[in-house]
């Protein structure tokens, strides 16, 4: 060991040294205290042992010194002192001594303290050098993250989470605790939010995530509906994690061209459909969460709710309700509840929970563990060209091309075309910059010939509650009986200089509408109806569209080019 | 102990008692629970009764016993939750899978 001994009698201080030397200690002497912080800072001693009075610094201010140079250094100063009085005894404590010993000492009892405060030495250095190991691997791991977090951030982008009728909150870090919230718009328009919370934190629910941010942002872009990406992500989940983990989710699809939103919650609390009108309705957990139950077993069965303009959508994880304040109270989903229910016209339900969470936990940031999302319901049938700043892809697909598709039968019921006729038609490089277009073209020109030509569904049903009920119900049961019904696609494309030509043929098995005399009046009120909307959004996105045959047939032709050479060549 | 586990009369019924809270802490005292019964258990009995809160890392521990009790042919039951218990379970469906009494 090294120590440094501080003594002003250069005949005390000889004695010491000597007998600390045949010990086998390495000595380092001061004649006052002055000079004892000087060597301090010098030598670094690991046991300092300090006369109390000394001239030109006395012991005790000495020690101060060297204990506010040492910092978290733990360096032991063992007064030697002749000062008999406790109270002196105790200044030497107080100045930040950590022991005493009294003149005459023993050398015995000298030996014995020095031993121990060696014992204790070795002991703090070995806390030390495991608090810095752990200060180190603490932040090579918040490093790690950070970059991980930026690789996750490739994947699963914001999507459209920055719209102006999304807001949300869910912390930087929050991936770590296994909350994920995607966001995308549909190709023709509508929005697909996806809110999940993975069991488990740290690395495993993040690789979990990645996954699920392909499928979703993957499958959302092709056009595929909400049903079909549960599935989908819920076979991928219960193929990769380990039984005993899953994921808590909700998806919600709001399309706001039909004022319908439809959710599905598989075990996150409940989320909220806070109306314009002042109703709340809660959207419970009806499933099992994702990744638990095979694709046999899995029910993608969704809750489907009328939705108009100002109407908002409420989804949380559990960290929401599960927040505490000072005392470890639980928020609670009854808090949550009072919270919308005594919102007054205009506040917006996502700061009055921020805010009431805020006052509860008396922090002004949330837990890492907290994810909160609200929409506003939009009517307007906005068709948003999400696809206009896709990059291309290297690969020139065919621009000269016709094809035939033709649904049929059962497959009525449950397949939807739409993905793989917009696949088809991405083909062509240039379209695909006009996917949305694309999109909601074959869509109108599908939902139109299933449901008011092959299901003969009024559309005047949904313009009132019990009607938009029964318009679904009615939709349902008379799915189950398609056989001998088809719609067919005749879909045409053929290129020109820096452009194309898109032809689209719609027909269905329907009776059309210009024969009918009975229900003309209906399905041509239908057809004005959805002059209104379907029709209109056809009209605006195509050069021309004809309807054909006894009105089961429906033609439109849709011409793209490129964009102005230097605008937007990639 | 936060876990304890009895034999019923005929050996057929494992019960498995969680004591206070039943989280990610419980994780290997619970697997130890069923992983080494020396003779074949037909059902499997979680008795909740002391068990003040699940998290969902105890919501994945009960898939783990399902798994290793047979998956979908499994017959394990859950008893006993108290009611903040019974929400947990019920938000996450979790009736699909076990029988809860």
């Amino acid at each position: 060991m090294n120590l440094l001994i501080a003594e002003d009698s250069h005949g005390d201080r000889m004695i010491l040294a000597t007998l600390l030397r045949r010990l086998g200690h390495q000595v380092y002497e001061a004649s006052d205290g002055l000079e004892a912080v000087a060597m301090f800072v010098k030598l670094e001693p690991d046991i300092v042992l300090m006369d109390a009075l000394m001239p030109t610094m006395s012991g005790m201010d000495a020690a101060r010194r060297i204990k506010a140079l040492a910092g978290t250094r733990f360096v032991p100063v063992i007064f030697i002192t002749s000062l008999a009085s406790e109270r002196e005894q105790a200044r030497c404590l107080e100045a930040g001594g950590d022991d005493f010993l009294l003149k005459p000492y023993s050398r015995v009892i000298l030996e014995a303290k020095i031993s121990a405060y060696s014992r204790m030495l070795n002991l703090h250095r070995s806390v030390m050098q495991q608090r810095d190991q752990i200060r180190t691997q603490n932040e090579q791991m918040l490093s790690e993250q950070r970059l991980a977090r930026r690789v996750f951030d490739n994947v699963a982008h914001t999507g459209c989470l920055d719209a102006s009728n999304i807001r949300y909150h869910a912390s930087p870090l929050s991936i770590f605790n296994g909350d994920v919230l995607f966001a995308a718009e549909r190709p023709g328009g509508g929005t697909l939010i996806f809110m999940g919370d993975f069991t488990g934190h740290g690395l495993p629910a993040a690789i979990g995530a990645m996954p699920v941010a392909e499928v979703f942002y993957g499958m959302a872009a092709k056009g595929f509906g909400a049903a079909d990406l549960l599935t989908e992500i819920n076979q991928k989940l219960r193929n990769i994690l380990p039984v005993g983990m899953f994921c808590c989710g909700a998806l919600f699809e709001a399309d706001g061209k039909q004022g319908s939103i439809r959710v599905w919650n598989g075990g996150l609390p409940d989320g909220w459909l806070v109306r314009a009108n002042g109703e709340r309705v809660a959207i419970p957990s009806m499933h099992l969460p994702l990744g638990v139950q095979p694709p046999e077993r899995f029910d993608v069965t969704m809750e489907l709710f009328p939705a108009a303009t100002g109407d908002y959508v409420v989804l949380m994880t559990d960290g929401f309700p599960e927040s505490c304040d000072a005392q470890g109270e639980r928020f609670g989903e009854d808090s949550v509840r009072q919270v919308l229910e005594g919102l007054d016209a205009g506040d917006h339900p996502f700061d009055a929970l921020m805010a009431r969470l805020q006052a509860f936990t008396g922090h002004p940031d949330p837990a890492d563990d907290m994810t909160l999302c609200c929409l506003e319901v939009g009517i307007g049938g906005g068709v948003t060209d999400v696809a206009e700043s896709t990059p291309e892809s290297a690969l020139s697909g065919s621009g000269s091309w016709h094809c035939v598709y033709e649904v049929r039968d059962r497959a009525l019921a449950d397949f939807n075309p739409l993905p793989l006729l917009l696949h088809i038609c991405m083909e062509v490089p240039g379209l695909r910059r006009k996917s949305g277009d694309v999109y909601t073209i074959l869509s109108e020109l599908y939902s139109n010939a299933l449901e008011h030509g092959v299901l003969k569904l009024s559309s005047e049903w949904k313009k009132t509650a019990e009607g938009f009920s029964l318009y679904y119900e009615e939709r349902m049961r008379r799915l189950s009986d398609t056989q001998g019904h088809y719609v067919r696609f005749t879909l045409d494309h053929e290129p020109r200089v820096e452009a194309g030509r898109l032809r689209i043929r719609c027909e269905d098995s329907g009776q059309g509408f210009e024969r009918q005399e009975n229900t003309m009046g209906a399905r041509a009120a239908s057809v004005h109806e959805y002059a209104g909307r379907g029709m209109g959004i056809l009209k605006r996105l195509a050069k021309e569209v004809s309807i054909c045959g006894s009105g089961n047939c429906i033609e439109i032709v849709y011409d793209w080019e490129f964009p102005a050479q230097g605008a937007t060549s990639q | 102990m936060s876990v304890s586990t009895r034999r019923s009369d005929d050996g057929q019924v494992l019960m498995i008692q969680v004591h206070g809270r039943f989280d990610f802490s419980t994780h290997q005292a619970f697997r130890d629970a069923y992983e080494h019964s020396d003779a074949p258990v037909k059902e499997y009995v979680v008795d909740l009764t002391h068990t003040t809160y699940l998290d969902s890392s105890a919501l994945g521990m009960l898939l783990l016993l399902r798994d290793h009790a047979g998956g979908d042919v499994a017959s394990v039951v859950i008893e006993n939750c108290n009611a903040d218990v019974r929400r947990i379970l019920s938000i996450s469906n979790f009736e699909q899978l076990f029988s809860i009494r």
